[in-house]
């Protein structure tokens, strides 16, 4: 899934989702119909199984009322003999739904002499025929139809039966027990009979058709089956013994309810055809028999079941509709988004030409092409400025590069400078803050006691300030002169820079002529910070100030020198802004206290040890910063002269002005 | 057609000539069997199932009896047919075994096939009757003759004073309650009551054989003159009986069939699960309590003897028969 393509997921997603929506509704659909059907189907099953048994009761109550109507005659009469026999014909005859009716006599009760007396009128091809079932062969006493009512003292009907030797039919025989007063004592005089033929019932029965394979059936109150469609299981099996052979025991408990005159409706295996179906049982109020009648259930769910189909057929083509749709779609949108990935991708490859694909869409798809085109486009064009800008920027660090150089050869760079000259040592370093800086220092003799020394920092950085530095330094050294006090360089100096400096740029500048002789030191400050002397005995002091201010701001100002005294071993700390000024992360300052507190502890190193210190200092406090001023330190330790100061010290070629 | 008709023809020829060889070729076994016929009680159903199984599967012929099972039935009463000649063997009850020998008529018992009784009262529980006392002045149902010997032993017993009701052989007087209490045979009434709707737990049932008078039923009797003439063919008559049964027994399913195909040609209705019930419970009734069959065919004098008392305190007989002037033992040829 993760992997898969957005088609493969909207696939998934939208069609996973609409059979979700469609299995619940179709579920729905088919339970609440199903549901409808049973309803419907217990009603109509309720009413037609009563419908039928109302029909098969008229017909059996009406006959019961024959032999009840006989039983009047008989016990407010002697009726015997023909009177008798016309009686029972006449019955016969007129009650077309009997087939035959009896009197039989209980032993004696008909003449005070026949042991047994049973006349029967039946009918038999058309005819109404006679038999007196009293004949020795017939041992009527021990009948069904005449033992039972008799010995329950009730009206009954008899259990179905075949009709032996009569058209081979079944029959039943409703049998009322009659009553006459006999010496003196009432009692049972006989039973009269009206059997009747069950094949219209079984008609009635048999006519019951539910659909295709639906039918009813009837059984006895001994759950004998009367009516079935069956044919082997009619008047030979009970429901119970087909229960017992289909080792069927809901069948059995069926029949229970049914034999006890019960109604109901129940899911119910049909016998016949194996289906399921609903089975509606009701009794016959005359008999106690019961009717029960099938519906096989998916018969009358297949209407249900065709529009399920259909249902189904239509959501699977919906659903395949759906599909190629969604295909179809997913397709619109990712063909152009993974031409646009393979474009993107050749692009990422450095190939800014790829053709990016042309989507008139016009919809998210198209923008986005539309800015991919863009983007290759400014792309290409970004790359093509980068390029040039990258050239430029090459031709300008290499020059750079060179001016740098051309910087770092102006100043001197051979320490110790003077190896020769004992009285004193003299270190100097300077760090550009980027590739050419605007500070500048430089030392020289005038003459051969006289060493000038001097720092300066041009307002601004970079090549400019470089590019002042180097008039600056070459200004210096040419005006300086034996015998010229500093104040007169300085206003010399200032004077040219001031006279044309259309950039308005500045030098703040420190000039020291020391006198190696003696050490007396005769300076003027030009605007710089105050340099420190570090005296033998490790006290740090500031420089009087001259009260000089930059060279190149004010045409015609007057410098004024001031002079101090070196003892041996003292020591003479000169600096740019970029010392004190040195950041760190939190925007600290390295500041005049850290300086004069690290030349403190470095007293008494020699001059080289000190500045190297100072500067392990700044960068141990800058932590990486990056350097925002040109850093320059000059330290010259004063050694005093014991030797006649007779000495030519020839400049070394190094340390002339380029 | 010319060919089919042709190979029809060569197949009558073949048949023909091979049954002519069976003929000459085996006279002396064809001459051997010897022609028997056979009254059981009733219809052909499951109750005479080892006789009918025992013909259909050749155990007779194989004992050299080429027997005819006369079909039973009310116009047919075996003890007439055994006495007139017209049955070589017949199936009585050993009650009516004993009154036939006590009468003088010259029968005898060669095989007790039932060891135990079947008959039975039963009655309703709803009716209230759980125990024998109960049943006193109730309406008790029973058949005739030798169907009441052991009813009325067993009313004097309990001493019980009942109304007694003719029953037929419908059990619907029974189960309308016209009477409260009726006969049944275990194997037939029993189980159509069953299958009429009542659960066997509604109901109560007397099996006289647990009360005292268990009266073996079905034997199989011969005229002491054939006994005379051949003994050897009653003693092959028995054997293949037994033989029959047993293979009823152990093959229950073709049993029933040949037993269904009868009763289906006598028009008999009649339906499988009844003939099974009766089966099964012939194997009950016929093996020993104990389920063994050694015994199978035996009459034990204490069963004969409890009989005989019986009739005779009924004043059915005057005078108990000898037991071996009434019983032949057939032994088996693994027991000689």
């Amino acid at each position: 899934m993760k992997n898969r393509g957005l088609a493969f997921k909207l696939i998934l997603l939208i069609l996973s989702s609409v059979t979700l929506i469609f299995l619940v509704i179709f579920g729905y659909n088919y339970m609440y119909s199903r549901k409808i059907i049973i309803e419907n189907v217990e009603k109509n099953a309720m009413n037609l199984a009563k419908a039928t048994v109302n029909q098969i009761d008229v017909v059996l109550s009406s006959i019961e009322k024959v032999p009840e109507n006989l039983t009047y005659v008989l016990e407010r009469s002697l009726c015997a003999g023909e009177e008798l026999n016309n009686l029972l014909k006449y019955t016969v005859q007129k009650n077309t739904e009997i087939y035959g009716s009896a009197v039989a006599f209980e032993p004696r009760a008909y003449d005070g002499e026949k042991e047994r007396y049973a006349p029967y009128f039946y009918k038999s091809c058309g005819e109404i025929k006679y038999s007196d079932l009293g004949a020795a062969s017939y041992q009527y006493f021990f009948q069904d139809w005449y033992q039972i009512p008799k010995e329950l003292n009730q009206p009954v009907w008899t259990e179905p039966y075949f009709d032996e030797g009569g058209g081979n039919i079944i029959m039943s025989t409703y049998s009322v027990p009659f009553y006459r007063t006999m010496a003196g004592k009432k009692g049972i005089a006989g039973i009269i009979t009206s059997d009747i033929s069950l094949s219209w019932l079984q008609e009635i029965v048999a006519s019951i058709k539910i659909a295709e394979t639906g039918y009813g059936f009837l059984i006895s109150q001994n759950g004998t089956f009367v009516t079935h469609p069956k044919e082997e299981l009619v008047m030979n099996e009970t429901i119970f013994s087909q229960a017992e052979a289909l080792g069927n025991e809901e069948l059995r408990r069926i029949g229970r309810k049914m034999i006890n005159g019960e109604s109901g409706f129940v899911p119910f295996r049909s016998i016949l055809t194996g289906k399921l179906c609903w089975m509606v049982y009701a009794p016959l109020s005359s008999s106690k028999w019961s009717l029960a009648v099938l519906f096989p259930q998916d018969e009358l769910m297949a209407d249900v079941v065709r529009l399920n189909k259909i249902m189904i057929t239509l959501g699977l083509i919906g659903f395949a509709f759906l599909l190629v749709v969604i295909v179809f779609i997913a397709r619109s949108i990712t063909r152009p988004l993974s031409s646009l990935a393979g474009a993107a991708e050749d692009i990422a490859q450095g190939n800014l030409d790829a053709a990016i694909p042309e989507i008139k869409t016009g919809d998210e798809v198209g923008k986005l092409a539309q800015s991919f085109d863009y983007m290759t486009k400014s792309l290409k064009q970004y790359i093509a400025d980068l390029t040039e800008t990258t050239a430029a920027k090459e031709r300008i660090e290499s020059e750079l590069q060179i001016a740098h150089d051309i910087q770092m050869g102006i100043l001197p760079k051979i320490f110790p400078a003077f190896p020769d000259m004992p009285e004193f040592d003299l270190y100097a370093t300077l760090e550009p803050a980027r590739e050419v800086g605007g500070d500048l220092f430089d030392f020289f003799f005038l003459d051969d006691e006289h060493l000038c020394f001097n720092v300066g920092d041009v307002s601004g950085k970079g090549v400019p300030a470089s590019l002042f530095m180097a008039i600056t330094k070459t200004l210096i050294k040419t005006r300086a002169a034996k015998d010229m006090p500093s104040e007169v360089v300085l206003n010399l100096v200032n004077q040219d820079l001031s006279e044309d400096n259309p950039s308005l740029l500045f030098v703040t500048l420190f000039l020291g002529i020391i006198n190696i002789k003696d050490g007396t030191v005769e300076y003027c400050n030009g605007g710089h910070n105050p340099p420190y002397i570090i005296r033998t005995s490790g006290k740090i002091e500031a420089v009087e100030t001259t009260n000089g201010i930059a060279l190149g701001v004010m045409e015609g100002f007057s410098f004024q020198s001031k002079r101090f005294v070196l003892n041996k071993g003292d020591v003479i700390f000169i600096y740019s802004d970029g010392v004190t000024e040195a950041m760190n992360s939190k925007f600290e300052l390295f500041s005049e206290e850290r300086l004069e507190a690290e030349l403190y502890r470095l007293k008494g190193l020699p001059v080289g040890d000190i500045i190297a210190g100072v500067m392990e200092k700044i960068r141990e406090f800058s932590q990486g910063e990056p350097q925002t001023d040109d850093i320059t330190m000059m330290a010259i330790q004063y050694n005093g002269s014991d030797e006649a100061p007779n000495i030519v010290v020839t400049p070394c070629p190094e340390n002339l002005p380029i | 057609m010319l060919n089919t008709k042709i190979k029809k023809y060569c197949k009558f020829i073949v048949s023909a000539a091979l049954f002519l060889i069976i003929i000459c070729v085996s006279p002396a076994r064809s001459d051997a069997l010897k022609k028997v016929s056979f009254i059981p009680q009733w219809v052909p159903q499951a109750q005479f199932a080892g006789y009918y199984i025992g013909l259909e599967k050749g155990i007779y012929r194989k004992h050299g009896i080429d027997l005819t099972i006369i079909t039973g039935g009310p116009d047919y009463p075996p003890s007439e047919l055994l006495t007139d000649g017209r049955a070589d063997f017949a199936s009585l009850w050993l009650s009516t075994g004993i009154q036939m020998r006590a009468r003088g008529e010259k029968i005898l018992n060669i095989a007790q096939i039932m060891q135990r009784s079947a008959l039975m009262l039963v009655a309703k529980k709803a009716s209230g009757i759980e125990k024998p006392r109960d049943i006193n002045g109730r309406k008790v149902g029973l058949w005739g003759a030798v169907y009441q010997i052991q009813p009325r032993a067993f009313l004097r017993k309990y001493d019980l004073a009942v109304q007694i009701i003719p029953q037929s052989f419908s059990v619907n007087l029974f189960l309308r309650d016209g009477v409260d209490v009726a006969s049944a045979m275990w194997y037939n009434e029993y189980h159509t009551i069953l299958n009429c709707g009542i659960d066997p737990g509604e109901l109560t049932t007397f099996f006289f054989h647990e009360h005292g008078l268990n009266f073996p039923e079905d034997g199989i009797y011969v005229l002491e003159e054939t006994y005379r003439k051949d003994p050897e063919l009653c003693a092959a008559f028995v054997l293949a009986s037994i033989e029959g049964w047993r293979y009823a027994f152990d093959h229950p399913d073709e049993a029933l069939a040949v037993t269904m195909r009868n009763l289906k040609k006598e028009h008999i209705p009649t339906t499988l699960v009844h003939q099974k019930w009766m089966l099964e419970r012939m194997k009950d009734l016929i093996l020993s309590e104990k389920g063994e069959d050694a015994g199978m065919g035996k009459l034990l004098l204490e069963d004969y003897n409890r009989v005989a008392q019986g009739l005779k305190d009924m004043r059915l007989i005057d005078s108990v028969p000898g037991f071996n002037s009434f019983y032949k033992v057939i032994r088996n040829n693994d027991e000689k």
